[in-house]
């Protein structure tokens, strides 16, 4: 496989992700949309990675380049964990203020 | 053969996520997205995310997400009139992004390098164990900060 595979993959990815955002009033599906951005950023980030130890294994092949990409994608993982648990409490609480989740809703804020 | 039946699950499960009009079915459809992102990572023999992207996302934060969902009770909620047009350009928008990312990465010189499949051993615990504590103890240590941190405003925000 090449990269411009796993580049397309996740580009598409991204923009359902950005259509989703654009599209849906439900704050929860916001968010879910926002959690598959993230994973298609993971996707090209692991990618990126395998290619770079393919070109360096071919001169050193004890390398370990890399590396760092796949330990970007586990941080990214942590703050998207954390992430998370603070905004379901947000909505938690917007839906107890406001008896609904829709985003929408929140338009009452500009006035 | 497995890339390309991955890559349809991922894409189509996606835009379940996006389309499906009850919630709990998109929370469903995006599990079989992870599940097959994380197949997409086995593929790259990057194990240790694999077991990771299962465990952490489909596993606790899809959980989460449920739980909420059910606690609220969304089913009796009609959804409320959505403006036609709004959504046709929302997607109008999102398509043309697509175009304009794809348009600009499409000649671009790293294109045509090969990834490798199957074999290679960064992406197994052992290598990203021994980096993560030699050179990223730092980072580490500031995340679990982040994530106490992280506990105590949910707790707080949800007591009010």
């Amino acid at each position: 496989m090449t990269i411009n595979h796993y580049i397309f993959l996740s580009v598409a990815l991204f923009c359902i992700g950005i259509i989703g955002v654009l599209t849906r009033r439900n704050v929860i599906i916001i968010f879910m949309c926002i959690e598959l951005m993230f994973n298609a950023v993971n996707l090209l980030l692991v990618a990126f990675s395998k290619m770079h130890y393919l070109a360096a294994s071919v001169i050193d092949p004890a390398t370990t380049a890399g590396t760092d990409g796949q330990l970007f994608v586990f941080f990214i993982m942590v703050v998207a964990a954390a992430e998370v648990s603070v905004g379901l409490a947000i909505i938690v609480m917007m839906y107890r203020n406001t008896h609904s989740i829709d985003a929408s809703f929140l338009n009452r804020l500009k006035h | 053969m497995l890339f390309w039946f991955l890559t349809v699950m991922a894409l189509g499960s996606a835009l379940m996520v996006v389309f499906s009009k009850n919630p709990v079915h998109s929370i469903l459809w995006l599990i079989v997205t992870f599940f097959s992102i994380s197949g997409h990572y086995v593929l790259l023999n990057a194990q240790f995310l694999a077991i990771v992207n299962i465990i952490v996302y489909a596993g606790a934060i899809m959980v989460l997400f449920l739980f909420v969902v059910m606690m609220m009770n969304l089913n009796d909620i009609s959804s409320p009139l959505k403006n036609k047009w709004l959504k046709f350009a929302g997607v109008i928008s999102g398509c043309s992004l697509l175009l304009v990312l794809i348009a600009a990465l499409k000649d671009t010189g790293t294109m045509q390098q090969e990834v490798l499949l199957n074999t290679g051993k960064i992406g197994l615990i052992n290598n990203l164990g021994t980096v993560l504590f030699k050179d990223y103890v730092l980072p580490f240590e500031i995340s679990s900060v982040l994530f106490l941190s992280a506990m105590v405003g949910a707790v707080v925000i949800g007591k009010k």
